[in-house]
């Protein structure tokens, strides 16, 4: 059963009747831990299968979706992310103030001979330096650390980001992509959004994944695999959010699927299948594709996945 | 010399790299593992615990006897992490970024500062190589101060090799900045090149000279070697996609140990290393020109 992917997305998103808008939608979020273990494949493939779910691409800080989903952007928006400090050098009397309060070494000497300037890679947006200096020589205009998009794709509607380079505040990026994918989810009336985690267990990951209805951990037999897996399989317990798991490349290391298998049930996750290693992944990759367009083992595999996943979170 | 492992997509391979790179030079090596929320080094070495310390960072704690709710604390906190609350103040330690503001402000000197852990850093000891390793509490979102803990155990002299988390935000700039070289390992796959392309721009835009690796080369296409060769990066070495390398890497054994064809390429990246390392005066000149904020 091929998936269509014909052209048949709308130029504008549908909205859906007024009553839509008083349901939650279910919400699927897809960690890993550690990265590289195909998450993104899996959530291109999901979102082919499910049709008309909103996709999130929540991996703001390297964002992989719209290779492989083909997104038309209808929307763009910056995205604000706090204030940074800047001193204006034509009233900065050089009292050092600036430096002496400042925790994040972020006040330099300035070209000229006794004057500061701040790094903006290193400040923290706190506001401290602006409300101390003496001379009041520092201005705290709002940071613009990224863009967000809304795309419709031939699978559904899109929010993705592009954090600035070297910006901060991913987290709060990626709850203003997760915050648009719901607010469109509800005026479409869509019966999942479906969320691309960051890896990792720090604060973005965390903004992805609090108040989820689930997630998906898509983990692979390897000691990291199995090591981070169980970081972030204590951290969706530590916010009691419901996990379903999924072994990738599990024939690479058998034993260590049936382990990780073994450990998740242990800790209350959902066995909701394995992937076999297949280079169609790679292959689907290259030509722009979701891997179950393409076909192959991994294909069937993740349709399996899919059925599972769809009839626990009941969508 | 310190060299930074790095790559903007996880699961390129950086901690392969960084740990048989390290097992690839000579003398006494010192490893810091900066990816604190998964830090995974550790698991393909034979490694003895020397020291542990929790990290914390600080965080306020309000007298309620000398507060008078004048609320001049949650005016000047970014992070919405102090409000006041008919009679009280509420402190929320998660959101704190510790940068003393409210300390500071508050006209009744109500507030001091106690220490919240965010994790720990060990030191352990594999042969040559010292590992030095942070390690996030579950829950927590605040990385940067752990991995600048990680980093402040650097050693003055000799080699340092840090395996940087992936990505390109705050973290990763964390864990890179101050080094004198950066490896870029990336996949020759799309979502590889993409990566890698905001990887390099975020190492150009903090002034650092890079090379790039390329894992398991031939499995995808000939895109990221066209960036390369378009961009003037040197690729210093190819790892070539062979299932035993996948299979010696999930049983947590070293490349260098147990896959022969491998050694001699590692021994290639470390001699190129050392050269660099006999050129970096030189590349600090150049650091110190190039451009430091973004």
């Amino acid at each position: 059963m091929p998936v269509s992917a014909v052209e048949k997305r709308p130029d504008s998103l549908p909205v859906a009747p007024a009553q839509a808008a008083l349901a939650a939608v279910p919400e699927l979020v897809v960690i890993s831990g550690k990265g590289g273990t195909g998450k993104t494949s899996v959530v291109a493939s999901f979102a082919a299968l499910a049709q008309d779910a909103v996709i999130a691409d929540c991996d703001v800080d390297a964002a992989d979706l719209h290779l492989v989903l083909d997104p038309r952007t209808l929307e763009t928006h910056n995205f604000v992310g706090g204030h940074e400090a800047v001193i204006r050098q034509s009233d900065c009397e050089a009292g050092g103030t600036c430096r002496n309060v400042c925790r994040f070494d972020a006040v330099r000497a300035g070209q000229g001979s006794n004057q500061f300037v701040i790094d903006p890679l290193s400040c923290e947006g706190c506001g401290v330096c602006v409300e101390f200096c003496p001379s009041r020589a520092i201005d705290f205009p709002e940071r613009t650390c990224g863009e967000w998009f809304v795309s419709t794709t031939p699978h559904g509607p899109m929010v993705h980001a592009r954090l600035g380079i070297a910006a901060e505040n991913s987290g709060k990026l990626v709850s203003t992509v997760r915050g648009e994918a719901k607010r469109i989810a509800v005026t479409h009336g869509s019966k999942l959004i479906l969320v691309d985690g960051p890896p990792g267990i720090g604060c973005p990951v965390i903004a992805a994944m609090t108040g989820a209805t689930g997630v998906l951990v898509v983990t692979e037999p390897t000691v990291s695999g199995e090591h981070d897996m169980e970081r972030v399989l204590e951290l969706a317990t530590h916010f009691k959010i419901p996990v379903a798991m999924c072994v990738n490349r599990w024939d690479i290391n058998p034993e260590a699927a049936e382990r990780i298998e073994v450990h998740g049930r242990d800790h209350g996750a959902v066995i909701a299948g394995r992937i076999r290693y297949d280079a169609a992944v790679t292959r689907a990759q290259v030509e722009g594709r979701t891997v179950v367009e393409l076909g192959g083992t991994a294909a069937d595999d993740i349709r399996t996945v899919w059925d599972r996943v769809r009839r626990w979170l009941e969508v | 010399m310190i060299v930074a492992i790095a790559s903007g997509k996880g699961g390129t391979g950086k901690t392969t790299v960084a740990v048989n790179l390290a097992l690839s030079l000579p003398g006494e090596i010192q490893l810091l593992d900066c990816d604190v929320e998964a830090p995974n080094a550790h698991l393909f070495l034979e490694t003895a615990l020397a020291t542990r310390e929790i990290v914390g960072i600080p965080v306020p704690e309000i007298d309620a006897d000398r507060c008078n709710q004048c609320a001049e604390c949650s005016r000047i906190c970014q992070y919405h992490a102090i409000a006041v609350l008919g009679t009280g103040v509420m402190v929320f330690p998660e959101l704190c970024h510790g940068c003393g503001g409210c300390t500071l402000v508050c006209p009744e000197e109500a507030i001091r500062e106690v220490r919240r852990p965010i994790g720990v850093v060990e030191k352990l000891r594999a042969g040559n190589i010292e590992l030095v390793q942070g390690r996030l509490n579950i829950g927590e979102a605040l990385v940067p101060p752990l991995i600048r803990e990680v980093r402040a155990k650097t050693r003055d002299g000799g080699t340092v090799l840090i395996d940087a988390p992936p990505g390109t935000s705050c973290s990763m700039i964390a864990a890179v900045r101050g080094s004198d070289f950066v490896i870029l390992v990336t996949e020759p796959t799309p979502f590889g090149l993409n990566d890698l392309g905001l990887a390099v721009e975020t190492v150009r835009t903090l002034g650092l000279p890079c090379g790039v690796v390329i894992n398991r080369a031939g499995s995808g296409d000939d895109r990221v070697h066209d960036y390369c060769a378009a961009e003037g990066l040197e690729i210093l070495l190819e790892i070539p996609d062979d299932r035993r390398i996948a299979e010696a890497y999930s049983r947590g054994r070293t490349l260098v140990g147990s896959v022969p064809e491998v050694r001699p390429l590692f021994l290639s990246l470390a001699e190129q290393i050392q050269d660099l390392a006999t050129a970096v005066p030189e590349l600090q000149a150049e650091k110190g020109r190039a451009r430091v904020c973004g």
